[in-house]
């Protein structure tokens, strides 16, 4: 291919000028939409000091709030895992009636409002609800209370890893483990050693990303949580009832521990797709032909 | 080992894959199942294998009955179409696998000594530490059956073993996998839709046709003494000419070929372009050239039948023949079958 000559007339649709406005757009209103929220909480987080921002933060209901928050992830996080791997494998590598139901059932938290989420289970384990009289008498206490904190967490993020596994699973068929499985592997030596090698960078994906969903959920927790300062109060509730109490500084303090492991979370995806996971990685994954390698030095 | 099936039926929801098939493999035998798509040849390959299992019949392995026998315990080597290579495994781990995983234990230095025998037999010396994609289609398949063979399979089974294939590799690895298979002596089947495939390497094809063996025997068998016309159309260009028989003889016009176990009355003739020959001058079907092929092996005569019938001819290359010249056409040989 030889150089483009200048002054040729430009591809289709990539005119200068347009090319530049567009451009010039983009970055502006991502300049004002996303960057400048976040130096502002930085900026403001800081705006008393460092020793006032490290007072706030590590003051005993901030405290608990991180606690809360991780303890929450630490829960919901793992039995979602487990959720979707098994979500993701019964959908692809079976045939049974209510399949495609399955499919749409583990997709509504993602198009559902949180709060409604939060509602719903006031009315299923709420005083008033369903089962809420037989928890009652059973002393088990789900709302304002952990185990609510954990089930609104999970709802709401339930769908992250099945929809990352899936399309991958899908795509690889089921021919490797028909393999595994020929050559005399066991169930389980065949999703270990051949099925779980060959997800787990998807899988990983949707662990971050749920992972993030998990620890900054407003909606659907507020709702089930009770907002008790220092006893159910996770960290996105935290910022708010900061902001409420006109501590400004210690609202943005404590909304920076979120950014701060927002911006882990991203780097974990860019590196993670880069390992091909992600919606970009599939088809060299999935097709057994796609590098035609047919002389490798 | 010798292989037997019995009566074997699998339908797919309402679709009748496999219909009352019943065969049996000698032990040592290298066996092709040759049929159009939907013939049921894999759906066999993989009943065979323990990858399906079947609605009604049985399937012997020698004395044993393996029908309900799981393919982890069935003791087969199988060879997917498109290899199924574990794609975060090198090489040599791939041939590994099964001896990592068998029940029966084995020594690290044996496993490593069994990978290097291995991939000498399968000439991939020195890739051991490649990845699946970093080696040709051609290298993946030896692979496969590397993989295949490490187990020591009773019963090596191949589904579309080069279906992924350009031709020059194809036909390399045919002539290589029947040197192993020489060398090794393990009964193998393998399932193909490339009648050329099938007649190259096997010792034995099995035609199939809509879940049912339609022929089996020698590729000359199937070849000279085509049972049906299916069998006929299946294995190569052929062309159906209308004839009567009578006292043994099929007679088109003035050409006659010998019939002698066809009954008397109308009955069609299969031939194919070489059993076909072109004159300029005497007796036969008259015809006239609509265009001449020429091959490095010779010249194919395209010409329509006076009675309308199009027909291809295979002729030596100094044959002298134009597009337009008039001519007859003699059948040399053909299968005559009664008419449906």
């Amino acid at each position: 291919m030889t150089a483009p000559a200048r002054n040729r007339p430009p591809r289709v649709g990539d005119s200068p000028a347009v090319r530049r406005t567009l451009i010039t757009a983009v970055l502006a209103i991502g300049a004002v939409l996303v960057l400048a929220p976040l130096v502002v909480i930085l900026t403001q987080a800081f705006s008393l000091g460092f020793s006032y921002f490290a007072e706030t933060i590590t003051a005993p209901d901030t405290r608990h709030a991180i606690l809360l928050t991780v303890l929450t992830a630490l829960i919901a996080v793992p039995v979602n895992t487990v959720f979707g791997i098994a979500a993701a494998w019964a959908i692809t590598k079976f045939d049974f009636p209510g399949r495609r139901l399955l499919l749409i059932v583990a997709e509504i938290p993602f198009s559902i409002s949180p709060i409604v989420a939060g509602v719903a289970y006031l009315f299923v384990y709420g005083l008033q609800g369903l089962f809420g009289q037989a928890l009652q008498d059973a002393d088990i206490k789900i709302l304002f209370a952990l185990p609510g904190i954990v089930l609104a967490s999970m709802f709401v993020t339930a769908p992250f890893v099945a929809r990352e596994l899936i399309p991958l699973m899908q795509a690889q068929g089921r021919d490797l483990e028909e393999a595994a499985t020929s050559l005399g592997a066991s169930g389980w030596r065949t999703f270990f050693s051949v099925t779980l090698p060959n997800i787990r960078w998807a899988l990983l994906y949707g662990v971050v990303l749920c992972n993030a969903r998990v620890m900054g959920e407003f909606g659907a927790v507020s709702v089930v949580s009770g907002n008790i300062r220092g006893q159910t109060n996770t960290l996105p509730l935290h910022v708010e009832l900061l902001y409420h109490d006109y501590n400004t500084v210690g609202a943005f303090a404590a909304a920076s521990i979120l950014t701060v492991l927002a911006i882990f979370t991203i780097i974990a995806k860019v590196l993670l797709e880069r390992q091909g996971a992600g919606r970009g990685g599939r088809p060299a994954l999935a097709a057994p032909n796609a590098i035609p390698a047919e002389k490798p030095q | 080992m010798k292989i037997r099936l019995e009566n074997v039926v699998k339908t797919f929801e309402t679709f009748r894959a496999v219909r009352d098939v019943s065969l049996d493999i000698e032990s040592g035998e290298l066996v092709a199942l040759l049929g159009p798509s939907g013939s049921g040849k894999t759906t066999i390959l993989r009943m065979v294998a323990g990858l399906e299992f079947a609605d009604g019949g049985h399937i012997h392995f020698g004395d044993q009955d393996a029908t309900d026998i799981p393919v982890r315990d069935r003791g087969v080597g199988f060879v997917f179409q498109h290899y199924a290579l574990f794609p975060h495994m090198t090489v040599a781990q791939n041939i590994a696998f099964g001896m990592k995983v068998s029940k029966v234990r084995r020594a690290r230095q044996e496993i490593d000594a069994r990978v290097a025998e291995l991939l000498r037999l399968v000439r991939l010396e020195g890739l051991g530490d490649r990845f699946p994609t970093q080696i040709s289609g051609g290298q993946r398949q030896r692979v496969a059956l590397a993989r295949a063979l490490a187990v020591d399979p009773k019963v090596l089974l191949l589904d579309e073993p080069f279906g992924a294939l350009d031709a020059n590799v194809r036909r390399d690895l045919r002539r290589w996998l029947r040197e192993i298979h020489g060398e090794l002596g393990i009964t193998t089947i393998f399932v193909t839709h490339d009648q050329e495939e099938a007649l190259d390497l096997a010792d034995r094809v099995v035609i199939l046709n809509e879940g049912r063996i339609v022929q089996q025997g020698t590729p000359e068998e199937v070849c000279r003494r085509p049972n049906s016309s299916f069998v006929m159309h299946f294995l190569g260009d052929a062309y159906r000419l209308p004839a009567q028989v009578e006292a043994g003889i099929a007679r088109i016009g003035d050409v006659a070929l010998d019939a002698p176990s066809c009954p008397e009355g109308p009955a069609e003739i299969y031939v194919r372009p070489a059993d076909l020959g072109w004159t300029n001058s005497g007796s036969g079907m008259p015809a006239v050239v609509t265009r001449v092929i020429d091959r490095p092996d010779g010249r194919r005569v395209l010409a329509d039948t006076d009675a309308g019938q199009s027909l291809e001819i295979d002729v030596p290359p100094e044959t002298p023949v134009r597009a337009s010249d008039r001519g007859f056409v003699q059948i040399n040989r053909g299968s005559v079958f009664p008419a449906a």
